[in-house]
């Protein structure tokens, strides 16, 4: 259908489309991801600017917090994201096995992933305090002696991935949908074929389901390296901290253990404003977000052709 | 002969005896899997059920570890509104949720029809650098964006979180695309034959057709705003009258040294109104989360 001169024409009718687009992504990506490099060559204090060659990247190598920051993502991204999509995948399955109650039991499940970030993390913070809070005292009921959580460096980290299970509403529904797609005559025979429950979910559902599956581990994992808000919610709150003009506060409370990459960015540039610095920063994030964001793009490949 | 008068009934027995014990085992399994989701439930809806004990406790009770109110101060949230400019923040929560929303339908729409119908050389490209902005940390940009804003003289407002959205926003271009890309082409053809502009063809053939998917981003988008923390605390936490609920919230506890009551009567009044949208709007939320999915 489509000739030569016709998609000639076409292909002006969809620039003239797409530019308002175009525009936002000049403006918004390609030169400030450009700026970000340029910058990170010089110092820059909002007034001043000064070169200094690769003094940011060398003081990079030794900044500890830096360092300690990308660990703690590190953390994040192994403990929470598998947690999360297990925990999901657990669920979904449950709900493919109810006989009754199935649309009330989403929904429950649903529900918290709904919750405003802030509030959801501003309630935890208060669920998971030692002194007053619900969870501790029925743990205390059942004769475990709760840990101080979000006071506590080895036990703030923890709480962010109840949290982040607490809301994983998202990526349940996306996997229970995969598996209602599941034929359902695949289990039919698998079952005549005397194959176990354990069996039918290894060699049908976790093959077919395998895209979906893969697909949310890695978006969880580039969602799990800009990780902010409930970080930096949770380490304010629990230490007491407001978001006050003038107020100094270095995030990670406590004992740096909740600092992440996005938060130190955000306080050695807009705290403290060493933004070349910052971009360095920046670009070290980049370059992870953008190796997983590859593997995504390699996924979309396939799928390009079947929308076709 | 004694055989034959036994066999039957012991046949018959048999049968029964299995048909009870494959019912048993049904309903054992049907027992066990609705209590697992019992269980489920009451931790999913457990923090929110113990948010809002605390939000009517007394102030004295809120310093004991007790769990259950032994007066119910509903009170407790007409002390937030007093106390803190709650209704400020809500206002500009609003303006940004509502003009970001409106601004980013009306710049997307027309993005994702052009990605989704036009045959052109490039279109790939420009979907992948969709998926590249809508996966890239907010932070990776946001030293030189800032500058921008502040030569501008518009850090302290919330004019650059609402602006960009005039020219696009990267995840509901990509989910519009999605959506509009599953109405069969043969319409968009037949208006064309019919003499339809470009133009004609969006407003009367595909806008109709995508309106669940529009509502969908709709709903994402004003949620997304109304939850958005990083962007308020980057430009208008160093102004006090710019502040939006989120930011308002995480400091509510520290800035008006109050106690849990009041902080849980807060955090609950800044989750209910996203709860009450949602029981209204629930279909269109699980179709478009099911959307943003399935694309393995």
């Amino acid at each position: 259908m489509a000739g030569v001169p016709l998609r000639r024409r076409e292909g002006f009718r969809a620039l003239l489309w797409l530019s308002p687009w175009l525009v936002g992504f000049g403006v918004f990506f390609a030169y400030p991801l450009l700026a970000t490099v340029y910058f990170s060559f010089f110092n820059y204090d909002l007034f001043s600017l000064k070169f200094n060659g690769l003094a940011n990247y060398r003081y990079f190598m030794q900044d500890e917090r830096a360092w300690l920051s990308i660990r703690n993502t590190a953390w994040l991204v192994v403990v929470m994201v598998p947690a999360q999509v297990l925990f999901a995948l657990g669920v979904a399955q449950l709900v493919t096995k109810l006989k009754s109650g199935v649309g009330f039991f989403r929904t429950l499940f649903y529900l918290p992933s709904l919750v405003p970030v802030t509030a959801g993390t501003v309630a935890f913070v208060f669920l998971l305090n030692p002194a007053t809070g619900p969870v501790n005292r029925i743990l205390s009921l059942v004769g475990i002696s709760g840990p101080d959580w979000f006071g506590d460096k080895d036990w703030s980290k923890p709480g962010l991935t109840l949290l982040a299970m607490w809301s994983v509403g998202n990526i349940m529904v996306i996997f229970l949908a995969a598996l209602l797609d599941v034929p359902r005559h695949l289990y039919e025979a698998a079952a005549i074929d005397g194959a176990g429950a354990w069996r039918q979910f290894r060699s049908i559902t976790l093959p077919t389901i395998r895209p979906v599956l893969m697909f949310s581990a890695v978006t969880g994992v580039i969602y799990t390296l800009q990780y902010f808000t409930q970080a930096m919610i949770a380490s304010r709150v629990a230490a007491g901290v407001t978001d006050a003009p003038g107020t100094s506060f270095v995030p990670g409370y406590p004992e740096m253990s909740t600092l992440t990459l996005p938060q130190w960015l955000f306080q050695t540039g807009f705290r403290d404003y060493a933004m070349g610095y910052a971009c360095v920063l920046a670009l070290v994030l980049f370059a992870a977000s953008m190796a997983f964001t590859l593997i995504l793009l390699r996924q979309f490949r396939g799928f390009e052709e079947v929308a076709e | 002969m004694t055989a034959t008068l036994v066999a039957p009934p012991t046949r018959a027995a048999g049968r029964r005896a299995r048909e009870r014990r494959g019912r048993t085992r049904r309903m054992l399994y049907w027992i066990a899997t609705h209590a697992t989701a019992v269980a489920l439930g009451i931790a999913f809806i457990g923090p929110l059920v113990f948010v809002l004990l605390t939000a009517v406790m007394s102030d004295n009770q809120t310093l004991t570890d007790e769990l259950w109110p032994h007066s119910w101060n509903w009170g407790n949230f007409g002390e937030v509104f007093a106390k803190s400019p709650i209704l400020l923040w809500l206002r500009n929560t609003m303006i940004y949720a509502v003009a970001g929303t409106l601004f980013t339908l009306v710049s997307s729409i027309p993005v994702a029809y052009a990605l989704a119908r036009f045959r052109f050389p490039g279109r790939r490209l420009a979907f992948l650098l969709v998926i590249t902005m809508m996966m890239l940390p907010p932070q990776v940009v946001a030293v030189p964006i800032y500058l921008i804003w502040a030569r501008l003289d518009l850090t302290g407002t919330l004019l650059p979180l609402i602006l960009p959205m005039l020219l696009g926003d990267a995840f509901s271009i990509f989910l519009l695309r999605q959506f509009l890309l599953s109405i069969p082409r043969e319409y968009t053809d037949a208006a064309r034959v019919d003499g339809c502009t470009d133009f004609r063809t969006l407003i009367r053939v595909i806008l109709p057709m995508a309106r669940p998917g529009i509502a969908a981003v709709a709903l994402f988008q004003f949620f997304y705003c109304w939850n958005d923390y990083y962007g308020p605390l980057l430009y208008a936490a160093t102004n006090v009258d710019s502040w939006t609920l989120s930011v308002g919230l995480a400091s509510f506890k520290a800035l008006h040294s109050v106690q849990w009551n009041l902080t849980m009567a807060a955090t609950l009044l800044v989750m209910a109104p996203v709860i009450i949208v949602f029981f209204f709007a629930q279909k269109v939320f699980i179709e478009g989360v099911t959307l943003t999915g399935v694309k393995g």
